[in-house]
Protein backbone atom coordinates (compact mmCIF):
# COMPACT_ATOMS: atom_id res chain seq x y z
CA UNK A 1 0.00 0.00 0.00
CA UNK A 2 1.80 2.94 -1.54
CA UNK A 3 0.53 6.84 0.45
CA UNK A 4 1.00 9.86 -1.21
CA UNK A 5 4.14 11.83 0.65
CA UNK A 6 2.20 14.13 2.68
CA UNK A 7 0.01 11.37 4.05
CA UNK A 8 2.79 8.69 4.12
CA UNK A 9 4.87 11.41 6.64
CA UNK A 10 0.92 12.03 9.25
CA UNK A 11 1.58 7.89 8.73
CA UNK A 12 4.72 8.05 10.55
CA UNK A 13 3.78 10.06 13.38
CA UNK A 14 0.64 8.14 14.64
CA UNK A 15 1.62 5.50 16.90
CA UNK A 16 0.73 1.56 16.41
CA UNK A 17 -2.49 0.52 17.92
CA UNK A 18 -3.68 3.76 18.34
CA UNK A 19 -7.31 5.74 18.12
CA UNK A 20 -7.22 8.75 15.86
CA UNK A 21 -9.90 10.98 14.39
CA UNK A 22 -9.47 11.67 10.88
CA UNK A 23 -11.19 15.02 9.80
CA UNK A 24 -11.76 15.51 6.54
CA UNK A 25 -10.94 11.84 5.71
CA UNK A 26 -11.86 11.87 2.01
CA UNK A 27 -12.11 8.34 0.49
CA UNK A 28 -10.12 7.34 3.49
CA UNK A 29 -6.97 6.34 2.41
CA UNK A 30 -5.09 7.26 5.16
CA UNK A 31 -6.95 5.14 7.40
CA UNK A 32 -7.07 2.92 5.64
CA UNK A 33 -3.63 2.76 5.13
CA UNK A 34 -2.79 2.87 9.32
CA UNK A 35 -5.52 -0.09 9.90
CA UNK A 36 -3.57 -2.67 7.93
CA UNK A 37 -0.36 -1.53 8.63
CA UNK A 38 -0.40 -0.18 11.86
CA UNK A 39 -3.35 -1.73 14.06
CA UNK A 40 -4.71 2.03 14.40
CA UNK A 41 -7.96 2.50 15.26
CA UNK A 42 -9.78 5.01 13.70
CA UNK A 43 -12.75 7.10 12.33
CA UNK A 44 -13.34 9.28 9.36
CA UNK A 45 -15.47 12.13 9.43
CA UNK A 46 -16.30 13.59 6.09
CA UNK A 47 -18.81 15.99 4.69
CA UNK A 48 -19.03 14.99 0.73
CA UNK A 49 -21.46 12.05 0.02
CA UNK A 50 -19.80 10.31 -3.01
CA UNK A 51 -16.44 10.06 -0.15
CA UNK A 52 -18.19 8.94 2.74
CA UNK A 53 -19.01 5.86 -0.11
CA UNK A 54 -15.71 5.98 -1.29
CA UNK A 55 -14.31 5.45 2.53
CA UNK A 56 -17.44 2.90 3.47
CA UNK A 57 -16.03 0.86 0.61
CA UNK A 58 -12.76 0.35 1.93
CA UNK A 59 -14.05 -0.58 5.06
CA UNK A 60 -13.28 2.85 7.23
CA UNK A 61 -15.85 3.57 10.00
CA UNK A 62 -16.93 7.39 8.70
CA UNK A 63 -18.81 9.70 9.81
CA UNK A 64 -20.53 12.26 7.88
CA UNK A 65 -20.59 15.46 9.20
CA UNK A 66 -19.83 19.20 8.97
CA UNK A 67 -16.87 20.33 10.60
CA UNK A 68 -18.00 23.69 10.60
CA UNK A 69 -20.74 22.54 13.27
CA UNK A 70 -17.96 21.73 15.81
CA UNK A 71 -16.85 18.69 17.25
CA UNK A 72 -18.95 18.45 20.41
CA UNK A 73 -20.37 14.72 19.51
CA UNK A 74 -16.52 13.57 20.27
CA UNK A 75 -15.68 13.59 23.96
CA UNK A 76 -12.61 15.35 25.56
CA UNK A 77 -9.40 13.15 25.14
CA UNK A 78 -11.26 10.14 23.52
CA UNK A 79 -8.56 9.72 20.69
CA UNK A 80 -4.63 9.43 20.33
CA UNK A 81 -5.13 11.88 17.67
CA UNK A 82 -6.86 14.37 15.33
CA UNK A 83 -5.66 14.86 11.89
CA UNK A 84 -6.80 17.64 9.77
CA UNK A 85 -4.74 16.91 6.21
CA UNK A 86 -5.44 20.12 3.56
CA UNK A 87 -8.97 20.69 5.27
CA UNK A 88 -7.94 23.58 7.97
CA UNK A 89 -8.02 26.20 4.73
CA UNK A 90 -12.00 25.29 4.32
CA UNK A 91 -13.30 25.24 7.79
CA UNK A 92 -15.33 28.59 8.45
CA UNK A 93 -14.00 28.71 12.10
CA UNK A 94 -10.12 27.57 12.11
CA UNK A 95 -9.27 28.73 15.77
CA UNK A 96 -12.05 27.15 17.11
CA UNK A 97 -11.75 23.49 15.15
CA UNK A 98 -7.95 23.84 16.10
CA UNK A 99 -9.00 23.85 20.17
CA UNK A 100 -12.03 21.21 19.65
CA UNK A 101 -9.46 19.09 18.05
CA UNK A 102 -6.95 19.75 20.85
CA UNK A 103 -10.06 19.14 23.22
CA UNK A 104 -10.75 15.84 21.70
CA UNK A 105 -7.04 14.65 20.98
CA UNK A 106 -4.32 14.41 22.88
CA UNK A 107 -2.11 15.11 19.96
CA UNK A 108 -3.05 16.94 16.69
CA UNK A 109 -1.83 16.61 13.28
CA UNK A 110 -2.72 19.59 10.81
CA UNK A 111 -1.49 20.24 7.62
CA UNK A 112 -2.11 22.83 4.90
CA UNK A 113 -1.21 24.67 1.76
CA UNK A 114 1.02 27.32 2.71
CA UNK A 115 -0.28 30.51 1.48
CA UNK A 116 3.18 32.22 1.44
CA UNK A 117 5.40 29.93 -1.06
CA UNK A 118 7.10 32.03 -3.45
CA UNK A 119 5.07 30.87 -6.26
CA UNK A 120 1.43 32.44 -4.43
CA UNK A 121 3.73 35.64 -3.51
CA UNK A 122 5.14 35.68 -7.10
CA UNK A 123 1.73 35.70 -8.47
CA UNK A 124 -0.15 38.45 -5.84
CA UNK A 125 2.55 40.49 -5.49
CA UNK A 126 4.02 40.69 -9.01
CA UNK A 127 1.35 39.68 -11.17
CA UNK A 128 -0.81 41.33 -8.82
CA UNK A 129 -3.69 38.44 -9.28
CA UNK A 130 -4.69 35.80 -6.84
CA UNK A 131 -2.76 33.00 -6.24
CA UNK A 132 -3.42 29.47 -7.89
CA UNK A 133 -0.78 26.88 -7.48
CA UNK A 134 -0.84 23.14 -7.23
CA UNK A 135 -1.74 22.89 -4.21
CA UNK A 136 -4.27 25.40 -4.17
CA UNK A 137 -5.52 24.77 -8.33
CA UNK A 138 -8.80 26.79 -7.61
CA UNK A 139 -10.26 30.07 -8.71
CA UNK A 140 -10.97 32.93 -6.13
CA UNK A 141 -14.65 32.98 -7.17
CA UNK A 142 -15.04 29.13 -6.85
CA UNK A 143 -12.78 27.79 -3.81
CA UNK A 144 -13.78 25.75 -1.06
CA UNK A 145 -10.63 27.60 0.40
CA UNK A 146 -11.80 30.40 2.41
CA UNK A 147 -9.19 30.65 5.22
CA UNK A 148 -5.30 30.45 3.85
CA UNK A 149 -2.60 31.46 5.86
CA UNK A 150 0.92 31.02 5.85
CA UNK A 151 3.70 29.13 8.05
CA UNK A 152 4.19 32.45 10.06
CA UNK A 153 0.50 32.89 9.85
CA UNK A 154 -0.10 28.73 11.62
CA UNK A 155 2.46 29.88 14.07
CA UNK A 156 1.40 32.84 15.42
CA UNK A 157 -1.68 30.97 16.12
CA UNK A 158 -0.52 28.27 17.81
CA UNK A 159 1.93 30.66 20.20
CA UNK A 160 -1.60 32.66 20.61
CA UNK A 161 -3.42 29.55 21.86
CA UNK A 162 -0.82 28.07 24.30
CA UNK A 163 -0.04 25.28 21.36
CA UNK A 164 3.22 23.76 21.55
CA UNK A 165 4.66 22.41 18.00
CA UNK A 166 6.13 19.15 18.46
CA UNK A 167 7.78 18.68 15.31
CA UNK A 168 7.03 20.45 11.93
CA UNK A 169 7.62 19.13 8.08
CA UNK A 170 7.61 21.20 4.85
CA UNK A 171 7.42 19.97 1.54
CA UNK A 172 8.23 21.75 -1.53
CA UNK A 173 5.68 21.85 -4.50
CA UNK A 174 6.93 18.13 -5.60
CA UNK A 175 6.44 17.19 -2.02
CA UNK A 176 9.61 16.68 -0.69
CA UNK A 177 11.68 18.46 1.69
CA UNK A 178 14.89 19.69 0.69
CA UNK A 179 17.79 22.07 1.99
CA UNK A 180 15.84 25.27 0.86
CA UNK A 181 12.22 24.79 2.19
CA UNK A 182 14.26 23.71 5.29
CA UNK A 183 15.79 26.82 5.28
CA UNK A 184 13.20 29.06 4.28
CA UNK A 185 10.65 27.32 5.00
CA UNK A 186 7.56 30.16 4.45
CA UNK A 187 9.19 30.56 1.20
CA UNK A 188 9.86 27.30 -0.44
CA UNK A 189 7.36 25.29 1.34
CA UNK A 190 4.25 24.79 -0.74
CA UNK A 191 2.54 22.39 2.00
CA UNK A 192 3.43 22.48 5.87
CA UNK A 193 2.57 19.51 8.35
CA UNK A 194 2.76 19.86 12.12
CA UNK A 195 2.45 17.81 15.54
CA UNK A 196 1.08 19.85 18.50
CA UNK A 197 -0.67 19.81 21.32
CA UNK A 198 -1.73 21.95 24.12
CA UNK A 199 1.14 23.87 26.50
CA UNK A 200 -0.28 21.77 29.96
CA UNK A 201 0.31 18.93 28.35
CA UNK B 1 -51.40 -5.63 -10.05
CA UNK B 2 -48.07 -4.76 -12.12
CA UNK B 3 -48.65 -6.30 -16.24
CA UNK B 4 -45.65 -7.99 -15.79
CA UNK B 5 -43.55 -9.21 -12.22
CA UNK B 6 -40.61 -6.59 -13.15
CA UNK B 7 -37.21 -8.76 -13.05
CA UNK B 8 -35.91 -7.02 -10.13
CA UNK B 9 -38.12 -7.90 -8.20
CA UNK B 10 -38.17 -11.28 -5.77
CA UNK B 11 -41.27 -11.98 -7.66
CA UNK B 12 -43.99 -14.47 -6.03
CA UNK B 13 -43.41 -15.58 -2.62
CA UNK B 14 -45.11 -17.60 0.29
CA UNK B 15 -45.36 -16.34 3.73
CA UNK B 16 -44.27 -19.56 6.12
CA UNK B 17 -45.54 -19.74 9.77
CA UNK B 18 -43.69 -21.71 12.46
CA UNK B 19 -45.25 -22.45 15.92
CA UNK B 20 -43.08 -22.39 18.90
CA UNK B 21 -44.96 -24.45 21.45
CA UNK B 22 -43.10 -23.53 24.55
CA UNK B 23 -43.94 -20.92 26.90
CA UNK B 24 -42.20 -17.36 26.38
CA UNK B 25 -41.29 -15.05 29.33
CA UNK B 26 -41.90 -11.68 28.55
CA UNK B 27 -40.06 -8.66 29.68
CA UNK B 28 -43.75 -7.27 31.03
CA UNK B 29 -43.04 -10.41 34.12
CA UNK B 30 -46.48 -12.10 32.15
CA UNK B 31 -45.41 -15.00 29.60
CA UNK B 32 -47.16 -16.34 26.20
CA UNK B 33 -48.53 -20.38 26.53
CA UNK B 34 -46.66 -20.47 22.86
CA UNK B 35 -46.39 -18.31 20.03
CA UNK B 36 -46.93 -18.53 16.36
CA UNK B 37 -44.60 -16.51 13.76
CA UNK B 38 -45.31 -15.43 10.02
CA UNK B 39 -41.99 -14.84 8.31
CA UNK B 40 -40.66 -14.31 4.14
CA UNK B 41 -37.48 -14.90 2.98
CA UNK B 42 -35.88 -14.05 -0.22
CA UNK B 43 -32.48 -15.46 -1.99
CA UNK B 44 -30.66 -19.07 -0.84
CA UNK B 45 -28.79 -19.56 2.28
CA UNK B 46 -25.34 -21.19 1.61
CA UNK B 47 -24.04 -23.73 2.54
CA UNK B 48 -21.84 -22.23 5.40
CA UNK B 49 -25.12 -20.58 6.41
CA UNK B 50 -23.50 -16.93 6.98
CA UNK B 51 -25.12 -14.78 4.31
CA UNK B 52 -28.46 -14.35 6.15
CA UNK B 53 -29.61 -11.46 6.85
CA UNK B 54 -32.53 -10.10 9.20
CA UNK B 55 -34.88 -7.27 8.18
CA UNK B 56 -37.29 -5.97 10.85
CA UNK B 57 -40.33 -3.92 10.09
CA UNK B 58 -41.54 -0.88 11.50
CA UNK B 59 -44.72 -0.51 13.36
CA UNK B 60 -47.68 -0.90 10.43
CA UNK B 61 -44.90 -3.02 8.47
CA UNK B 62 -45.43 -6.84 8.00
CA UNK B 63 -43.23 -9.77 7.28
CA UNK B 64 -43.95 -9.02 3.35
CA UNK B 65 -40.92 -6.92 2.71
CA UNK B 66 -40.89 -7.59 -0.71
CA UNK B 67 -42.56 -9.14 -4.03
CA UNK B 68 -45.98 -10.38 -4.82
CA UNK B 69 -48.23 -12.90 -2.96
CA UNK B 70 -50.18 -13.03 -6.26
CA UNK B 71 -50.24 -11.71 -9.64
CA UNK B 72 -53.88 -10.01 -8.76
CA UNK B 73 -51.69 -7.64 -5.82
CA UNK B 74 -52.00 -4.27 -6.37
CA UNK B 75 -48.50 -3.35 -4.56
CA UNK B 76 -45.57 -4.91 -3.57
CA UNK B 77 -43.83 -5.72 -0.12
CA UNK B 78 -42.95 -2.35 1.72
CA UNK B 79 -39.33 -2.65 0.85
CA UNK B 80 -39.73 -3.63 -2.95
CA UNK B 81 -37.23 -0.51 -4.07
CA UNK B 82 -34.59 -1.69 -1.86
CA UNK B 83 -34.94 -5.28 -1.67
CA UNK B 84 -34.80 -7.88 -4.73
CA UNK B 85 -31.89 -9.09 -7.15
CA UNK B 86 -29.21 -6.94 -7.61
CA UNK B 87 -30.49 -4.06 -5.73
CA UNK B 88 -29.53 -2.00 -2.83
CA UNK B 89 -29.99 -5.77 -0.50
CA UNK B 90 -29.04 -7.94 -3.09
CA UNK B 91 -31.27 -11.15 -3.13
CA UNK B 92 -28.72 -12.69 -5.50
CA UNK B 93 -25.92 -12.76 -2.98
CA UNK B 94 -27.76 -13.08 0.86
CA UNK B 95 -30.71 -15.11 2.41
CA UNK B 96 -33.30 -12.45 4.12
CA UNK B 97 -35.85 -13.11 6.74
CA UNK B 98 -38.54 -11.22 7.46
CA UNK B 99 -40.93 -11.77 10.43
CA UNK B 100 -43.59 -9.99 11.27
CA UNK B 101 -43.45 -9.89 15.52
CA UNK B 102 -45.88 -10.93 18.35
CA UNK B 103 -48.38 -8.37 19.10
CA UNK B 104 -48.91 -7.66 15.67
CA UNK B 105 -51.93 -9.00 12.78
CA UNK B 106 -50.69 -10.06 10.04
CA UNK B 107 -50.15 -13.74 11.02
CA UNK B 108 -48.24 -13.81 13.96
CA UNK B 109 -49.59 -14.55 17.85
CA UNK B 110 -51.08 -11.02 18.57
CA UNK B 111 -54.50 -9.65 20.43
CA UNK B 112 -56.73 -10.85 17.40
CA UNK B 113 -55.45 -14.39 17.73
CA UNK B 114 -57.68 -16.80 20.27
CA UNK B 115 -56.74 -17.13 23.68
CA UNK B 116 -56.12 -20.81 24.03
CA UNK B 117 -57.53 -20.45 28.00
CA UNK B 118 -60.48 -18.85 26.60
CA UNK B 119 -61.14 -20.22 23.40
CA UNK B 120 -62.18 -16.52 22.72
CA UNK B 121 -59.52 -13.35 20.80
CA UNK B 122 -57.21 -12.10 23.35
CA UNK B 123 -58.21 -8.61 22.47
CA UNK B 124 -56.67 -6.15 25.86
CA UNK B 125 -55.95 -9.92 27.65
CA UNK B 126 -52.84 -9.83 25.27
CA UNK B 127 -49.93 -9.49 27.55
CA UNK B 128 -47.80 -6.11 26.33
CA UNK B 129 -44.90 -7.25 24.45
CA UNK B 130 -41.51 -5.28 23.62
CA UNK B 131 -38.74 -4.23 21.32
CA UNK B 132 -36.47 -7.13 23.71
CA UNK B 133 -39.37 -9.53 23.80
CA UNK B 134 -39.89 -9.08 19.05
CA UNK B 135 -36.13 -9.84 19.27
CA UNK B 136 -35.85 -13.06 21.85
CA UNK B 137 -39.02 -14.16 19.19
CA UNK B 138 -36.39 -13.46 16.45
CA UNK B 139 -33.75 -15.54 18.12
CA UNK B 140 -36.08 -18.35 18.20
CA UNK B 141 -36.95 -18.40 14.33
CA UNK B 142 -33.16 -18.25 14.37
CA UNK B 143 -32.14 -21.25 15.82
CA UNK B 144 -35.47 -22.65 13.99
CA UNK B 145 -33.69 -21.82 10.44
CA UNK B 146 -30.44 -23.09 12.05
CA UNK B 147 -28.62 -19.64 11.54
CA UNK B 148 -26.12 -19.25 14.45
CA UNK B 149 -24.84 -15.77 13.28
CA UNK B 150 -26.81 -13.34 10.86
CA UNK B 151 -24.34 -11.57 8.43
CA UNK B 152 -26.25 -8.20 8.94
CA UNK B 153 -29.61 -7.44 11.06
CA UNK B 154 -31.29 -4.40 9.12
CA UNK B 155 -34.50 -2.36 10.35
CA UNK B 156 -36.12 1.44 9.71
CA UNK B 157 -37.64 3.20 12.38
CA UNK B 158 -39.32 0.59 14.90
CA UNK B 159 -37.40 -1.92 13.28
CA UNK B 160 -33.84 0.05 13.72
CA UNK B 161 -34.27 -0.26 17.52
CA UNK B 162 -34.96 -4.17 17.06
CA UNK B 163 -31.89 -4.34 15.54
CA UNK B 164 -30.08 -2.08 18.71
CA UNK B 165 -31.78 -4.52 20.83
CA UNK B 166 -30.03 -7.52 18.61
CA UNK B 167 -26.90 -6.42 19.20
CA UNK B 168 -27.44 -5.82 22.56
CA UNK B 169 -29.00 -8.75 23.56
CA UNK B 170 -26.93 -11.55 21.33
CA UNK B 171 -24.24 -9.83 20.43
CA UNK B 172 -22.19 -12.57 19.26
CA UNK B 173 -25.05 -13.56 16.62
CA UNK B 174 -24.81 -10.76 14.19
CA UNK B 175 -21.91 -9.27 12.49
CA UNK B 176 -23.14 -5.85 10.84
CA UNK B 177 -26.16 -4.09 12.36
CA UNK B 178 -28.17 -1.24 10.67
CA UNK B 179 -29.89 1.04 11.94
CA UNK B 180 -32.23 3.49 9.77
CA UNK B 181 -34.46 6.38 10.77
CA UNK B 182 -34.44 5.25 14.34
CA UNK B 183 -33.20 6.68 17.32
CA UNK B 184 -32.11 5.05 20.99
CA UNK B 185 -35.45 6.47 22.61
CA UNK B 186 -38.81 8.62 22.45
CA UNK B 187 -39.06 12.30 23.24
CA UNK B 188 -41.74 13.12 25.21
CA UNK B 189 -43.22 15.01 21.71
CA UNK B 190 -42.71 11.14 20.26
CA UNK B 191 -44.99 9.53 23.05
CA UNK B 192 -47.69 12.46 22.62
CA UNK B 193 -48.24 11.53 19.49
CA UNK B 194 -48.75 8.11 20.31
CA UNK B 195 -50.61 9.10 23.11
CA UNK B 196 -53.30 10.64 21.35
CA UNK B 197 -53.45 7.87 18.28
CA UNK B 198 -54.13 5.72 21.50
CA UNK B 199 -57.08 8.04 22.79
CA UNK B 200 -58.28 7.88 19.22
CA UNK B 201 -59.15 4.23 19.07
CA UNK B 202 -60.03 3.62 23.25
CA UNK B 203 -62.20 6.09 22.89
CA UNK B 204 -64.27 5.46 19.63
CA UNK B 205 -67.20 3.65 20.98
CA UNK B 206 -67.00 0.44 19.16
CA UNK B 207 -64.16 -0.10 20.89
CA UNK B 208 -65.84 -2.00 23.38
CA UNK B 209 -62.57 -2.23 25.68
CA UNK B 210 -60.76 -3.91 23.18
CA UNK B 211 -63.09 -6.44 22.62
CA UNK B 212 -64.96 -5.46 19.27
CA UNK B 213 -64.12 -9.11 17.72
CA UNK B 214 -66.98 -10.10 19.58
CA UNK B 215 -69.34 -7.41 18.67
CA UNK B 216 -68.38 -7.90 14.88
CA UNK B 217 -67.09 -4.80 14.80
CA UNK B 218 -64.23 -2.41 14.73
CA UNK B 219 -62.79 1.42 16.06
CA UNK B 220 -63.17 2.13 12.58
CA UNK B 221 -63.05 6.15 13.50
CA UNK B 222 -60.22 5.86 15.88
CA UNK B 223 -57.81 3.46 14.20
CA UNK B 224 -58.32 5.66 10.96
CA UNK B 225 -57.89 9.06 12.52
CA UNK B 226 -54.31 7.15 14.68
CA UNK B 227 -53.64 6.22 11.31
CA UNK B 228 -53.97 10.26 10.21
CA UNK B 229 -52.18 11.48 12.67
CA UNK B 230 -49.34 9.08 12.43
CA UNK B 231 -49.74 9.88 8.75
CA UNK B 232 -48.59 13.53 9.64
CA UNK B 233 -45.61 12.88 11.17
CA UNK B 234 -44.22 10.49 8.52
CA UNK B 235 -44.31 13.20 6.41
CA UNK B 236 -42.34 16.38 6.25
CA UNK B 237 -43.59 19.81 5.93
CA UNK B 238 -41.85 20.15 2.38
CA UNK B 239 -43.19 16.67 1.14
CA UNK B 240 -46.82 17.60 1.60
CA UNK B 241 -46.32 20.88 0.08
CA UNK B 242 -44.87 19.64 -2.95
CA UNK B 243 -47.53 17.18 -2.89
CA UNK B 244 -50.74 18.42 -2.29
CA UNK B 245 -49.90 22.36 -1.84
CA UNK B 246 -53.06 23.76 -1.35
CA UNK B 247 -54.97 22.51 -3.97
CA UNK B 248 -58.44 21.28 -3.80
CA UNK B 249 -60.01 18.33 -4.77
CA UNK B 250 -60.59 17.87 -8.95
CA UNK B 251 -59.42 21.83 -8.88
CA UNK B 252 -63.33 22.44 -7.23
CA UNK B 253 -63.86 25.98 -5.92
CA UNK B 254 -64.37 25.79 -1.64
CA UNK B 255 -67.44 24.08 -0.53
CA UNK B 256 -68.00 26.52 2.51
CA UNK B 257 -68.81 23.13 4.47
CA UNK B 258 -66.93 20.17 6.40
CA UNK B 259 -66.61 18.06 3.61
CA UNK B 260 -63.32 17.49 2.06
CA UNK B 261 -62.24 20.31 0.11
CA UNK B 262 -58.09 20.52 -0.35
CA UNK B 263 -56.31 17.00 -1.72
CA UNK B 264 -54.27 17.06 1.43
CA UNK B 265 -57.71 15.93 3.19
CA UNK B 266 -58.75 13.71 0.92
CA UNK B 267 -55.44 11.79 1.26
CA UNK B 268 -55.45 11.78 4.50
CA UNK B 269 -58.99 10.19 4.97
CA UNK B 270 -57.62 8.06 2.16
CA UNK B 271 -54.77 6.94 4.14
CA UNK B 272 -57.14 6.50 6.90
CA UNK B 273 -59.93 4.36 5.82
CA UNK B 274 -57.36 2.29 3.83
CA UNK B 275 -55.20 1.43 7.12
CA UNK B 276 -58.53 0.02 8.89
CA UNK B 277 -59.06 -2.66 6.44
CA UNK B 278 -55.66 -3.96 6.76
CA UNK B 279 -54.81 -3.02 10.29
CA UNK B 280 -55.94 -4.39 13.71
CA UNK B 281 -56.58 -1.55 15.96
CA UNK B 282 -55.59 -3.18 19.07
CA UNK B 283 -52.36 -4.44 17.77
CA UNK B 284 -51.90 -0.56 16.77
CA UNK B 285 -52.17 -0.09 20.82
CA UNK B 286 -49.74 -2.71 21.71
CA UNK B 287 -46.84 -1.69 19.21
CA UNK B 288 -47.19 1.87 19.68
CA UNK B 289 -46.61 1.06 23.31
CA UNK B 290 -43.49 -1.28 22.56
CA UNK B 291 -41.92 2.04 21.31
CA UNK B 292 -42.77 4.49 24.12
CA UNK B 293 -41.14 1.75 25.94
CA UNK B 294 -37.47 1.46 24.33
CA UNK B 295 -35.01 3.18 25.74
CA UNK B 296 -31.97 0.61 26.29
CA UNK B 297 -30.19 3.38 28.18
CA UNK B 298 -32.53 3.64 30.73
CA UNK B 299 -31.45 0.28 33.08
CA UNK B 300 -27.88 2.12 32.72
CA UNK B 301 -28.63 5.48 34.47
CA UNK B 302 -29.74 7.12 30.65
CA UNK B 303 -26.46 6.46 30.07
CA UNK B 304 -26.74 4.91 26.20
CA UNK B 305 -22.48 3.98 25.50
CA UNK B 306 -22.75 1.57 28.85
CA UNK B 307 -25.94 -0.04 28.06
CA UNK B 308 -24.13 -0.71 24.16
CA UNK B 309 -21.05 -1.95 26.56
CA UNK B 310 -21.15 -5.49 24.87
CA UNK B 311 -22.38 -5.11 21.62
CA UNK B 312 -20.04 -6.70 18.97
CA UNK B 313 -21.03 -5.71 15.73
CA UNK B 314 -20.09 -2.99 13.45
CA UNK B 315 -22.91 -0.61 12.54
CA UNK B 316 -23.99 1.43 10.02
CA UNK B 317 -25.99 4.49 10.95
CA UNK B 318 -28.56 6.47 8.53
CA UNK B 319 -30.71 9.39 8.47
CA UNK B 320 -32.91 11.73 6.60
CA UNK B 321 -32.29 15.67 6.58
CA UNK B 322 -36.49 15.89 6.77
CA UNK B 323 -37.49 13.18 8.84
CA UNK B 324 -38.98 15.47 12.06
CA UNK B 325 -40.34 12.26 13.99
CA UNK B 326 -36.80 10.58 14.52
CA UNK B 327 -34.53 13.50 13.13
CA UNK B 328 -31.07 12.79 12.23
CA UNK B 329 -30.16 14.58 15.82
CA UNK B 330 -31.55 11.30 17.35
CA UNK B 331 -29.23 8.83 14.81
CA UNK B 332 -26.30 10.81 16.10
CA UNK B 333 -26.93 9.83 19.85
CA UNK B 334 -26.89 6.19 18.17
CA UNK B 335 -23.67 7.22 16.58
CA UNK B 336 -21.71 9.09 19.22
CA UNK B 337 -22.95 6.19 22.11
CA UNK B 338 -20.95 3.59 19.77
CA UNK B 339 -17.98 6.38 18.92
CA UNK B 340 -17.56 6.34 23.16
CA UNK B 341 -17.79 2.45 23.01
CA UNK B 342 -15.17 1.83 20.35
CA UNK B 343 -17.59 0.47 17.81
CA UNK B 344 -16.84 0.61 14.37
CA UNK B 345 -19.36 3.17 13.08
CA UNK B 346 -20.37 4.63 9.75
CA UNK B 347 -22.95 7.56 9.57
CA UNK B 348 -24.59 8.63 6.53
CA UNK B 349 -27.22 11.73 7.14
CA UNK B 350 -28.96 11.79 3.54
CA UNK B 351 -30.33 15.01 2.03
CA UNK B 352 -34.00 13.67 1.78
CA UNK B 353 -37.63 15.48 1.17
CA UNK B 354 -39.81 12.76 2.54
CA UNK B 355 -39.52 13.03 6.08
CA UNK B 356 -39.65 9.66 7.81
CA UNK B 357 -41.21 7.77 5.12
CA UNK B 358 -37.44 8.57 3.13
CA UNK B 359 -36.18 4.73 4.50
CA UNK B 360 -39.20 3.41 2.43
CA UNK B 361 -37.80 5.27 -0.98
CA UNK B 362 -35.33 4.53 -3.48
CA UNK B 363 -33.33 7.79 -2.78
CA UNK B 364 -29.81 7.47 -4.43
CA UNK B 365 -27.24 8.42 -1.89
CA UNK B 366 -28.93 6.19 0.14
CA UNK B 367 -29.19 2.90 -1.97
CA UNK B 368 -25.40 3.77 -2.82
CA UNK B 369 -24.41 3.90 1.16
CA UNK B 370 -26.61 0.55 1.83
CA UNK B 371 -25.42 -0.89 -1.39
CA UNK B 372 -21.79 0.01 -0.59
CA UNK B 373 -21.83 -1.06 2.71
CA UNK B 374 -23.98 -4.53 2.13
CA UNK B 375 -21.04 -4.92 -0.84
CA UNK B 376 -17.94 -5.09 1.87
CA UNK B 377 -20.34 -7.18 4.49
CA UNK B 378 -20.08 -9.68 1.28
CA UNK B 379 -16.56 -9.69 0.91
CA UNK B 380 -16.16 -9.99 4.49
CA UNK B 381 -17.86 -12.84 4.56
CA UNK B 382 -16.41 -14.32 1.14
CA UNK B 383 -19.22 -14.40 -1.01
Amino acid sequence: MKLRRDLAIIADWIAPQSRILDLGCGEGELLAYLRAEKGVQGYGVEIEEDRVVAAIRRGIPVIQQDLDQGLKNFADLSVDTVVLSLTLQATTFPRQLLLEMLRVGREVIVTFPNMGHWHARWQLGVLGKMPTTDALPHTWYDTPNIHLCTIRDFEQLCADNGIVIHQRVVLNDRRRSTWRNRLLPNFFGEVALYRCALDAR
Amino acid sequence: MPAQIPADSVGLVTPQTVTFPAELQLECGRSLPGYTLVYETYGVLNRERSNAILLCHALSGDHHAAGYHQLEDRKPGWWEHLLGPGKAMDTKQFFFVCANFIGSCKGSTGPASINPETGSPWGLDFPMVTVRDWVKTQADLADHLDIAQWAAVIGGSLGGMQVMQWSMDYPERLRNAVVIAAAPKLTAQNIAFNEVCRQAIMTDPDFHNGRYYAHDTKPRRGLSLARMIGHITYLSDDAMRSKFGRDTRGGKAFSFGFDVDFEVESYLRYQGSSFVERFDANSYLYITKALDYFDPASAYGGNLAEAFARIQAAFLVISFSSDWRFSPERSREIVQALYTCNRDVSYAEIEATHGHDSFLMPIPQYVAVLRTYLQRVAEEIGL
